[in-house]
């Protein structure tokens, strides 16, 4: 894991800095001389080979050194700090309103196969998942913000926290992300109710109410749950496109705004958090696999199974 | 073909396929449907319906530079299915040969490059393909190149996967042992038999792509102007959607539609392939 964060570091690096010209230029600005960008690249080592550099920001990203932002003129460490924080927030709540809501219709599609509730449940998830972010981002706004004038349609937050902002941005990811845990839950869950031990429950005179809150649940929502753990990565993906439509301050934003500019540094180490970040709950998610499931094989790990 | 026709038997993968043969129709016969010059400027701001000064109609209206929506999405529908089929063929070419000499090899070249594929999972993919698409400008190419990168990986998993099983039948053993070359055997042997599970994710990927090609227009890192393209549409309409929605909207319903056909079939094809598995 040590050596694939690495790689990325060192990928992220290459892509970032291999043309020094191109970093002088976007670090002074496009009015520069060839004079200014010479020492500038002089005095900030730019000339060392290449290697050399690489290590060099290396130390510097392990140690908290993370730079200054070209565009916003901060340091890059607080800023991605105080975006990372207005994300998780975002995230953390469609997170809160997206698992309930998809496990639940996952159960109740997956415990009746081929019923009429399980054929709506899918069709719906179907359908929301099929839908880009941006355009139902569209959809919801054109119905809750121009029709019915109920939410706002931006996200800025200009003048403190309000909570009412918050809500479009979530329902937007909320609808994309509940379709596909729906999903993956009903699978689960018509596996599960298939099999041999919910068959002797039946016959035992079990009631279906118990059957499937006793005996089916637990093994039901034990792939469910380690595909939960992914979701990070993916919301990471995703709050780019949101907070992008909504204007919203998170680090969704940064990270656009800083490609938008060509903000190096801001790039470099948003990038290397944002690998963290996906890396980190790789290995989480494995573990609430053991954890839950114990006659898990430790040979294949699930981040390395499902894929969102 | 056969798997077609299995998966022909659900309605909803008939729906699919009617939706995604109707975009495909749409595309090559773009010049004989437009009733527009897509990048020509006729009148600004024009609501859906509205007249145009030749006698005909703008069915679903202008955008801010005079062009007709209609003939824009009909020639969009070409830039987004000819470049993410190039995309997907591109990752899925790569993706697949890696994961077949993966999983026929072992070893040291399954470490190696399945360690490669970890290296880019771990990247969210919008951050990747913002960190290629930054570094080396927005184009079709850097498109099909950032595409590549994010799907490959995936799409090598699933062929090392599906490979690592097959090798240990029987005859591949046989092929083995009767002499015949690594290449005759990944290629005659174990590629046949794999192919089915592929043709389902080809499909779903497929509409993933055609999501990211939106996506990245609607963030204006897609295809430069003025190509034709939903996502740029959709952004391009955004700024003025209070007062004409109907800029922003039919772009978004299109992608939708064709994500939503790519996905049906796919599902289809996927439950065809389980059934084909078990009889």
């Amino acid at each position: 894991m040590l050596a694939t964060m690495l790689a990325v570091s060192f990928i992220v690096f290459a892509a970032l800095e291999h043309n020094i010209e191109d970093v002088a230029t976007h670090v002074l600005g496009q009015f520069a001389t060839a004079d200014q960008r010479h020492s500038w690249l002089r005095e900030n080592g730019y000339f060392d080979p290449f290697l050399v550099r690489y290590l060099r920001w290396l130390y510097g990203f392990v140690s908290g050194n993370w730079g200054v932002s070209t565009h916003f003129k901060e340091p890059v460490r607080a800023l991605i700090a105080d975006y990372l924080w207005q994300s998780a927030l975002l995230a953390g709540l469609s997170l809160l309103l997206m698992v309930p809501l998809a496990l639940a219709l996952g159960v109740l599609a997956g415990m009746r196969e081929g019923s009429l509730l399980d054929r709506a449940i899918s069709i719906l998830s179907i359908a929301t998942t099929s839908i880009p972010q941006f355009a139902s981002a569209v959809f919801l706004s054109v119905v809750f913000v121009f029709w019915l004038g109920l939410l706002p349609g931006a996200s800025a937050m200009t003048s403190g926290f309000e909570w009412k902002e918050m809500v479009m941005p979530v329902m937007v990811l909320t609808l994309a992300g509940a379709g596909y845990l729906a999903r993956m839950t009903r699978a689960s869950m018509v596996e599960v109710m298939a099999s041999p031990y919910i068959r002797t429950a039946q016959m035992k005179g079990a009631s279906f109410a118990r059957i499937v809150l006793r005996h089916a649940l637990r093994n039901a929502l034990v792939a469910p749950v380690t595909v939960i753990m992914l979701y990070i990565p993916w919301l990471l993906s995703n709050v780019i496109v949101v907070e992008a439509y909504f204007g919203y301050r998170g680090f969704g934003t940064l990270i656009y705004t800083a490609s938008l500019q060509h903000d190096v540094y801001l790039i470099e180490a948003g990038t290397m958090v944002a690998v963290i970040a996906v890396v980190g709950t790789q290995l989480l998610s494995d573990l609430a696999n053991v954890w839950l499931n114990p006659r898990v094989d430790f040979a294949t790990p699930v981040s390395t199974k499902a894929t969102l | 073909m056969r798997l077609l026709a299995a998966a022909l038997r659900s309605p909803a993968a008939v729906l699919g396929l009617a939706i995604v043969a109707v975009f495909l129709f749409v595309s090559l016969f773009a010049p004989f449907i437009a009733p527009y010059d897509p990048l020509k400027t006729i009148a600004p701001l024009q609501l859906p319906g509205a007249s145009a000064p030749d006698g005909g109609h703008f069915w679903l209206g202008t955008d801010l530079l005079g062009r007709d929506i209609l003939s824009r999405m009909i020639y969009g529908t070409r830039t987004v299915l000819l470049w993410s089929t190039i995309a997907t063929a591109a990752a899925f070419a790569a993706g697949v040969l890696a994961g077949l000499l993966a999983g026929y090899f072992q070893g040291v070249t399954d470490t190696v490059m399945s360690f490669l594929a970890n290296t880019l999972l771990s990247f969210p993919v919008m951050v990747l393909y913002i960190i290629i698409i930054t570094s080396f400008g927005a184009s079709g190419t850097n498109i099909v190149v950032a595409v590549g990168f994010g799907s490959a990986p995936v799409v090598f998993r699933i062929t090392r996967a599906l490979v690592m099983d097959v090798r240990e039948r029987d005859y591949v053993a046989a092929a083995i042992t009767q002499g015949e070359s690594h290449l005759a055997v990944m290629l005659r042997e174990i590629l046949p038999n794999v192919t089915t599970p592929l043709i389902a994710d080809l499909c779903l990927r497929l509409g993933y792509t055609a999501i990211t090609i939106g996506v990245l227009g609607f963030l204006g890192l897609g295809l430069p102007p003025p190509t034709p393209d939903w996502g740029s549409m959709a952004a391009e309409g955004k700024a003025m959607a209070i007062a004409f929605p109907h800029m922003v909207i039919f772009p978004c319903v299109a992608i939708s539609l064709l994500m939503l056909g790519l996905s049906l079939l796919s599902d289809g094809l996927r439950e065809a392939a389980k059934r084909q598995v078990r009889t």
